[in-house]
């Protein structure tokens, strides 16, 4: 490893708390992580994690509790305060403050925006952002980072397509703007109601490359990475208007055509019928090993924080 | 300033604050919540030719002073402007107010969603000054840009 950074006790908040280096150091020692995964291990054993769910998400719950227990720690918590009324009345800040005395470190999943960084500055134990509101999410995207430097065994230089619904998807903006620290090509495909946001934009624009288009085809065929993300009907004002561009946004292997033969085509999950059931089986499928990566991302990010590594 | 305006507004005590960035005086009579139903006099001059400004603008208050407050709140929407305390028509206090890089408390965030804006969280709004002019803030917490006109709204 070229330097080491001590995460101990860190807060994993928001992806813009890292810089490059810090950012490259997580994906090696995610790295680090895969055979224990295989093999399990007692790296934190007798450490806790609290899951604290106050909005459902059963596969980053789950992808944090499997981490844990590779690591041979234990896992506490709740999905949904409606289980414990508690709880729901509560203020974030009182109830991390009864938690952090059962636990070592915090998971948290809140429908507000911000609600990890409150709940860090009122938490001695580190908390990790597994999602708050509609913005961030920096575990998601560290693990898609991990996943395209797996496959193509770096970052820089690449070109990669986000597509689909660029404006409401949790996931593009914490990785745009994780792609933005590396140098890379960033094209942004989508309807042009679901744009991403121009401070998106604005914030990434000064160090990367970016594009915007509708047509996928403009930029398929010399892409690297495809990021596709689920377009909602709801947020069209009516569904004709959501029929006519649909079609647009669908991968399939008649659309795989025109790529590249070593194209990789993520998805942050679930999948509806963006990415058509025949491309599954092909070598360009990599959206459910993305989710095997985001276990060993998370065991390293618990590694980190708790100081089992240094 | 000639004497002769100055006779017209001169004020016995009172505040004022002098070097308003062009435009803005009417902001800070709405900062202050000053509607002219009651008080003292109170003077705005517009468009006054200013050495340090080209031109400026400049609100007079008979029988007021400001709080921290309002002093952080003109600093926003005027980082130059200069408070000046007059008793007995003399100028005996003057404070430049300052743009600090980080604003608390004295406005909310846009964004209904953000943690900052929960009634139950003991929280207060905080922001980075991410430009003066013109003036952007990021908030703290959910990162949304607030421009200028969201942040005037709120006075
Ligand atoms: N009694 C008063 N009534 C109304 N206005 C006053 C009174 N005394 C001073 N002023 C005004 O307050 C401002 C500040 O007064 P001061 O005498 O400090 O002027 P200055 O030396 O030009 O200050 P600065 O260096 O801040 O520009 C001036 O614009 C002046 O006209
Ligand atoms: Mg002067
Ligand atoms: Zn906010």
């Amino acid at each position: 490893m070229k330097r080491r950074y001590d995460f101990t006790n860190r807060d994993i908040v928001s992806i813009r708390g890292f810089t490059r280096e810090e950012i490259d150091y997580i994906l090696e020692v995610s790295h680090s992580m895969e055979p224990l995964a295989e093999r399990g291990s007692d790296m934190l054993r007798g450490k806790v994690l609290a899951e604290l769910f106050f909005e459902p998400s059963t596969r980053t719950m789950l992808s944090f509790q499997t981490a844990m227990y590779k690591l041979g720690g234990n896992v506490i918590g709740f999905a949904e305060p409606g289980v414990s009324s508690v709880w729901k009345g509560e203020s974030l800040a009182d109830t991390v403050r009864v938690v952090e005395n059962y636990s070592d470190v915090i998971v948290l999943r809140h429908p507000l925006e911000g609600a990890a960084r409150l709940a860090a500055e009122y938490a001695k134990v580190p908390v990790i952002n597994a999602g708050s509101g509609a913005e961030e999410h920096p575990t998601q995207a560290l693990l898609d980072l991990y996943t395209i430097l797996k496959h193509k065994g770096r970052i820089d230089g690449l070109s990669i397509i986000l597509m689909g619904d660029l404006r409401y998807g949790r996931t593009v903006h914490s990785l745009a703007y994780a792609l933005s620290l590396y140098d890379v090509d960033l094209h942004l495909v989508s309807p042009d109601l679901l744009k991403m946001r121009r401070e998106v934009i604005e914030d990434i624009k000064d160090r990367i490359k970016v594009t915007e288009h509708t047509d996928l085809m403009e930029i398929l065929p010399d892409a690297d990475v495809l990021y596709v993300t689920r377009i909602q009907k709801e947020r069209f004002p009516d569904l004709g208007e959501y029929e006519k561009v649909r079609g647009s946004y669908v991968i399939d292997l008649n659309v795989l055509k025109k790529a590249k033969d070593d194209l990789i085509v993520l998805h942050p999950l679930p999948r509806v019928d963006e990415i058509a059931v025949e491309v599954d089986s092909t070598s360009f499928a990599k959206y459910f090993e993305q989710t095997k990566n985001g276990v060993v991302v998370r065991m390293a990010l618990l590694a980190l924080v708790l100081g089992a590594i240094k | 300033m000639s004497k002769k305006t100055l006779r017209v507004s001169k004020i016995k005590d009172g505040t004022v604050i002098d070097h308003i960035a062009r435009g803005r005086a009417l902001d800070v009579i709405k900062i202050l919540g000053i509607d002219g139903r009651s008080g003292g006099i109170v003077t705005i001059a517009m468009n006054v030719p200013s050495k340090k400004l080209g031109v400026k603008d400049m609100v007079k208050i008979e029988g007021r002073e400001l709080n921290p407050e309002e002093v952080d709140k003109i600093a926003l929407i005027s980082p130059r402007a200069t408070i000046n305390i007059i008793r007995n028509y003399r100028v005996v206090e003057k404070q430049k107010v300052k743009l600090p890089s980080i604003v608390q408390g004295i406005i909310k965030c846009i964004k209904p969603s953000c943690i900052s804006n929960s009634k139950k969280e003991p929280v207060k709004p905080k922001f980075y000054v991410v430009s003066e002019n013109p003036l952007r803030l990021r908030c703290h917490y959910c990162n949304s840009i607030l421009e200028e006109e969201d942040i005037l709204k709120q006075f």
